[in-house]
């Protein structure tokens, strides 16, 4: 275990350079003039310029100037807005929301995923599964652009079942609906996962050895097949983490929640640079801690890969 | 090898399975095709794919109305004879829009996918064919990239490169974009269908004949390892479309006096309460494009993965 923990953190390292690099290099490869972007139309003296390039390091060499980036990232100094707000701050203000709506999407997912999934394996072949298999298609190709504003009008606006738009301190209700447009998003990959691995579960020597005790179907089911199930769909829950970040962008901005989604947004509306690189670069690292835990958690319930 | 790629490229002159099945031994790919050919989802998407691309190359078929023909005075008037989708915001034909928001879809799908699509050939054959420090190097590369949400990524990059004047509409930009993201499963794809086909006997016996790493790679390995890497392009075709229109919305993709169905949604969810038609039918073309080709994919992997079912 100990050897695979000093592994995975290794490749976390590597990982961690190799994304901020690349999100740095993006940015700043065909950037024509940042002083220019930054004091706007105005025009601007030599001294300013002078004292703009010394206070950025623009004089210093790329790779100077990616380690000052990533030392800002290190300590929490990301840096401030085009606005003038610090986006730490803003960063501060916007995560809790997102978080709760996040939470309530994996939850949503995970569970129509696992029921559905669990059904369709042990009911191969039967109209359950073939409808299931055909609802994940259609879902799966629905882009979130789509499916955003469609559930708000539909659900939101025509029905009127859920708010249209929630705040700031949205309840749980407010923010179901857009949670469920989030989980889509994931539930069709998680779902066939689920089905996948169960139904090859099922065929396992194990289960005709618990079924040959006398063990009643449901114990053999709910124990013993789905522990086993469960593991590759808890690391998708990891990787499915990256994708509902980039639908919480479209999702908060359609139905106004003011979260890091949200505020991406209006930076790149805004041509706020530095918001959407201190924002993008927060949400990779994001992703990458978490994914370093669901890949920790894998090793803990699966001993295969510990004593590897 | 020709007929897998007839059987790639849609084409109708395919090979008829053998009359009466019996006697000559079918090949994978006349095989999977003969599976194909009963599969009603491969031909709901095929007529699904044929009706966008004439739509793609000659919307004066659809509509005779003009996009750009927008009076203020019919700001979101209803459906009528001669806009049967109603009116946008601007007094803009809303099924003119979305008969020539097509073009562009297709154009930035098909170009992006077959850049990714090189860039994840020549990576995967690569990787997968030398092995070694190459294999390693490239792969930890392609962590590197999964790492990074494609979302954000894209967000970053197509924010840079829409910055360049040049190119006004931002078609370009957009292409590359998603081109210089996408290719990292096709990679992964094909690094390891290539890495089963290298192991294999008959690729061994062209090797002890003399046969140079050229014409190993392109007469033995490949045509035996392309099929699930043609499958995973077609999925990324109905993504890229779908990743188009999502950067599209949020400002990073096609701009400016482009008719695009992503810049159309977004400008019509201002207005939902008012006018649900403008956000309606971009809406459903847009997602019937998307899941035409991931149809196909899915189809076609079945036919070439029977197991898989």
């Amino acid at each position: 275990m100990f050897r695979f923990i000093v592994r995975r953190l290794l490749q976390m390292v590597l990982t961690f350079f190799g994304a901020t690099f690349l999100v740095y290099a993006l940015m700043f490869a065909v950037q024509d003039d940042p002083i220019q972007a930054l004091v706007g139309e105005r025009p601007i003296t030599d001294s300013q310029r002078a004292a703009l390039t010394e206070r950025y390091h623009l004089n210093d060499s790329f790779f100077q100037q990616y380690w000052y980036y990533v030392k800002g990232l290190l300590t929490g100094d990301l840096g401030t807005s085009l606005t003038g707000r610090k986006i730490a701050d803003m960063l501060a203000d916007a995560w809790p929301v997102t978080l709760r709506l996040t939470l309530i999407a994996i939850v949503i997912a995970a569970t129509i995923a696992i029921v559905a999934g669990v059904i369709s394996a042990i009911r191969r072949g039967s109209i359950f599964d073939n409808a299931t298999l055909f609802v994940t298609l259609i879902v799966l190709a629905m882009p979130i652009v789509v499916l955003a504003p469609l559930a708000q009008l539909i659900f939101g606006i025509k029905l009127g079942w859920f708010p249209p738009t929630a705040g700031k301190d949205a309840n749980l209700y407010e923010l179901l609906l857009p949670a469920a447009v989030l989980a889509s998003l994931v539930v069709a990959t998680e779902l066939r996962v689920t089905r996948a691995s169960v139904a090859e579960n099922l065929r396992a020597d194990y289960v005709r050895t618990a079924r040959a005790k006398g063990l009643r179907r449901g114990r053999v089911i709910g124990v013993h097949v789905l522990r086993n199930s469960l593991i590759p769909v808890i690391t998708l829950i990891g990787v499915d983490i990256g994708a509902l970040m980039s639908g919480a962008i479209v999702t908060e901005k359609v139905f106004n929640i003011p979260g890091v989604g949200f505020n991406l947004f209006r930076g790149i509306r805004t041509e706020d640079g530095p918001l959407v690189v201190g924002f993008v670069s927060v949400l990779v690292i994001v992703f990458l801690v978490l994914n370093l835990i669901v890949d920790l958690l894998y090793a803990v319930l699966d001993p295969r890969i510990r004593y590897e | 090898m020709s007929d897998m790629n007839a059987l790639t490229a849609e084409s109708p002159v395919l090979q008829p399975a053998p009359p009466g099945g019996a006697g000559k031994s079918r090949s994978l790919a006349a095989d999977a095709w003969h599976d194909l050919r009963r599969s009603k989802i491969f031909w709901a998407a095929l007529v699904l794919i044929v009706i966008v691309l004439l739509m793609a190359a000659w919307p004066s078929l659809f509509t005779s109305a003009d996009p750009h023909d927008c009076v203020l005075s019919r700001k979101h008037a209803g459906a009528s004879g001669s806009a049967i989708f109603g009116y946008d915001f601007q007094g803009c034909d809303v099924y003119a829009k979305t008969v020539y928001g097509a073009r562009y879809s297709i154009v930035v799908g098909v170009f992006s996918t077959l850049i990714a699509g090189l860039i994840g050939l020549a990576v995967g054959l690569s990787a997968g064919y030398f092995g070694g420090w190459l294999d390693a190097l490239l792969s930890r590369f392609v962590d590197v990239m999964l790492g990074v949400p494609f979302l954000l990524a894209a967000i970053v990059l197509g924010k840079r490169l829409a910055s360049n004047p040049e190119n006004s509409n931002g078609v370009l930009a957009v292409t590359l974009t998603l081109g210089i993201l996408g290719w990292t499963t096709a990679a992964r794809v094909m690094r390891s269908s290539v890495i089963t086909a290298k192991n294999q006997d008959y690729v061994a016996a062209a090797r002890m004949l003399g046969a140079g790493s050229g014409r190993l790679i392109f007469r033995h390995i490949l045509p035996n390892s392309i099929a699930p890497y043609v499958v995973v392009l077609t999925i990324l075709l109905g993504i890229n479309i779908a990743s188009e229109a999502t950067l599209s919305f949020l400002g990073v993709g096609l701009r400016g006096d482009a008719v695009s169905w992503g810049i159309s949604i977004s400008e019509a969810t201002g207005y939902v309460r008012v006018a649900p038609g403008p956000l309606i039918w971009p809406s459903v073309f847009l997602a019937a494009t998307v899941l035409a080709f991931i149809m196909l994919g899915d189809a076609v992997r079945d036919a070439f993965d029977p197991k898989l079912r």
